[in-house]
């Protein structure tokens, strides 16, 4: 696959020195480790800071999410592979304001064991630390199992809530308890239509053929739970949305955000055909969307395909989802 | 036999050049599995410790201080869920060896010990849950009951264990880590930690063989 980079060995690098460069009003890097950023603006005294973290090759996610309103800092790792310990400390310590520090990833076993190091790290330098792993993807293991499953497109919505609560002085059990709330409150269902290459290898990341779509696909390329003859926009979101309504607690009178989330290479085009249907299907269903977002928000380089989720809302959650936001990639007025 | 701190150096030197040569084979297991990088992954942290080995612990002494920081460099250079399972290996055999600037057969026998023992306690992944346990817990067992004053044969013995639970990998469903979640989907390809874990062993193996 055809790629605009320099050396392979320096893709995450290269990008982290433009995205800072970019953006430096918004984010610098610590000078303790490279693949640790924090927000430029530094953070009141007393509020509780927002760390994210993950592989490289998602973005937006995660750097992207660092600013107001939504994360303090960010540990940035190899591409689909967690920061090792190292960063996720130097952030941890760079961003603490005396309130302690949530960490939002999602549930892979690199993240949770890097993670969670880093945690017992921080504890030994008196930075209370709450961690709470995303798990919105239905594909991933059996409702009886939803500790299984991985975090996709969902985590979007878990950063949005959390970081609205630490910049409205949530303390910092209530803003863990908040991301916790929204995780349990949000389903995701991805389709993947074209597999992305690691810069390193150059291989495809899954086999598929012209007419076929995996459906329940990861988005690191994870093969998913069946292969099927790739059909209209359509029938594919009628086919994702389905197991999200089986899986999810959600009536007439409920009301939702929605994100429907391209893998990387899929047009806005395409999302918003895919949209259109989610929204008839909610509304003969008498479910209300409170709001939309539609685009690429955590991608898989240049996978071809995209994710329906769906976050059920209450009084609370609705006010943390309007609550605005400011970041190099995200902005929300 | 005695492996002195020069002798580990060049072990460890030796497995930078087996993962390098392997990590496309290791790549294409992941492939079928996750998220195919698995060969990458080693190759940047090997690389990594590949510096250290020809940097700061050129001159190192003590066999422990060259384990545990092969273990911290290979972390902080990947990341990922194999570096706190590698590393922890490492750091713990590290330990079971501190101060010792020559490993006699003891020591060695000592030292795989608490490197398995150390996998296993941060990953908590059992034989049949289709991971690099599936080679590793098979060889310490093997180890722990053969080893009678000499190392050699009782790790022979551990490697000889290793590689048949590494082909038993073939046929399992994945029950933990990324390919968990394919399900039945995850049979009939061998799995890459079980392999690179096995890679490992092996090099010691032959290695030992040689300054035997």
């Amino acid at each position: 696959m055809k790629k605009l980079i320099n050396d392979k060995k320096n893709v995450v690098e290269e990008m982290i020195d433009g995205y800072v460069k970019a953006h430096p009003e918004y984010i610098k890097r610590l000078e303790e480790n490279d693949r640790a950023l924090v927000s430029a603006k530094p953070k009141e005294e007393g509020k509780v800071a927002i760390l994210i973290g993950g592989g490289s090759g998602h973005e937006p996610a995660f750097m992207g999410y660092v600013g107001d309103g939504m994360a303090d800092g960010v540990a940035v790792g190899n591409i689909f592979a967690s920061p090792p310990p190292a960063p996720i400390l130097e952030v941890t310590k760079a961003i603490d304001k005396g309130a302690g520090v949530v960490y939002l990833y999602g549930n892979y076993a690199g993240d949770v064991m890097n993670f969670g190091m880093a945690a017992e790290m921080a504890e030994m330098e008196d930075i209370e630390v709450e961690m709470v792993l995303a798990s919105d993807d239905v594909a991933s293991a059996p409702k009886e199992e939803k500790d299984k499953r991985r975090g996709i497109a969902g985590e979007f919505f878990v950063y949005k809530m959390a970081g609205a609560a630490a910049d409205l002085g949530y303390k910092l059990k209530e803003v863990a308890d908040i991301a916790r709330k929204t995780n349990d409150n949000t389903r995701s269902m991805g389709v993947g239509l074209t597999p992305c290459s690691l810069p390193q290898t150059g291989e495809p990341s899954f086999e598929i053929g012209d007419d076929e779509m995996e459906i329940g696909l990861g988005h690191h390329g994870e093969p998913g739970i069946r292969k099927a003859t790739l059909d209209t926009a359509d029938k594919v979101t009628d086919q994702l949305l389905q197991p999200i309504f089986e899986d999810m607690e959600i009536n007439e009178g409920d009301e939702v955000a929605v994100l429907v989330n391209g893998l990387g290479s899929t047009p806005r085009m395409e999302l918003y055909i895919m949209f259109r249907r989610v929204e008839q299907v909610l509304s003969e269903k008498g479910i209300k969307i409170y709001r939309s977002y539609v685009g690429d928000y955590i991608t898989s380089l240049e996978m071809g395909g995209a994710s329906i989720t769906l976050t059920k809302l209450d009084d609370e959650t609705k006010k943390l989802v309007d609550h605005p936001v400011n970041t190099p990639m995200f902005v929300q007025k | 036999m005695n492996i002195t701190a020069k002798e580990l150096i060049n072990y460890f030197k030796e497995v930078v050049d087996i993962v390098e040569k392997e990590k496309d084979y290791l790549c294409d297991l992941d492939r079928k599995l996750g998220d195919g990088d698995h060969g990458v992954t080693m190759s940047i942290g090997w690389q990594a410790v590949n510096e250290q080995l020809n940097g700061k612990l050129a001159e190192e002494s003590d066999c422990g201080k060259i384990s545990s920081t092969v273990g911290m460099t290979f972390l902080n250079a990947v990341g990922s869920s194999v570096g706190p399972l590698y590393a922890t290996g490492f750091m713990r055999g590290g330990k079971a060896v501190k101060g010792k600037s020559e490993l006699n057969d003891v020591d060695l026998a000592a030292y795989w010990i608490a490197f398995i023992n150390g996998v296993q306690e941060r990953g908590n992944a059992k034989v049949g849950d289709k991971t690099m346990m599936d080679t590793l817990i098979p060889a310490l067992e093997a180890l722990v009951v053969n080893f009678d004053r000499e190392f050699i044969p009782a790790f022979e013995s551990a490697v000889e264990a290793g590689e048949i639970g590494m082909k038993s990998t073939t046929d399992l469903v994945s029950k933990i880590g990324r390919s968990s979640r394919l399900g039945e989907r995850s049979k009939g390809a061998q799995d890459p930690g079980a392999t690179s874990a096995h890679m490992i062993l092996k090099a010691f193996l032959d290695f030992a063989k040689v300054h035997a």
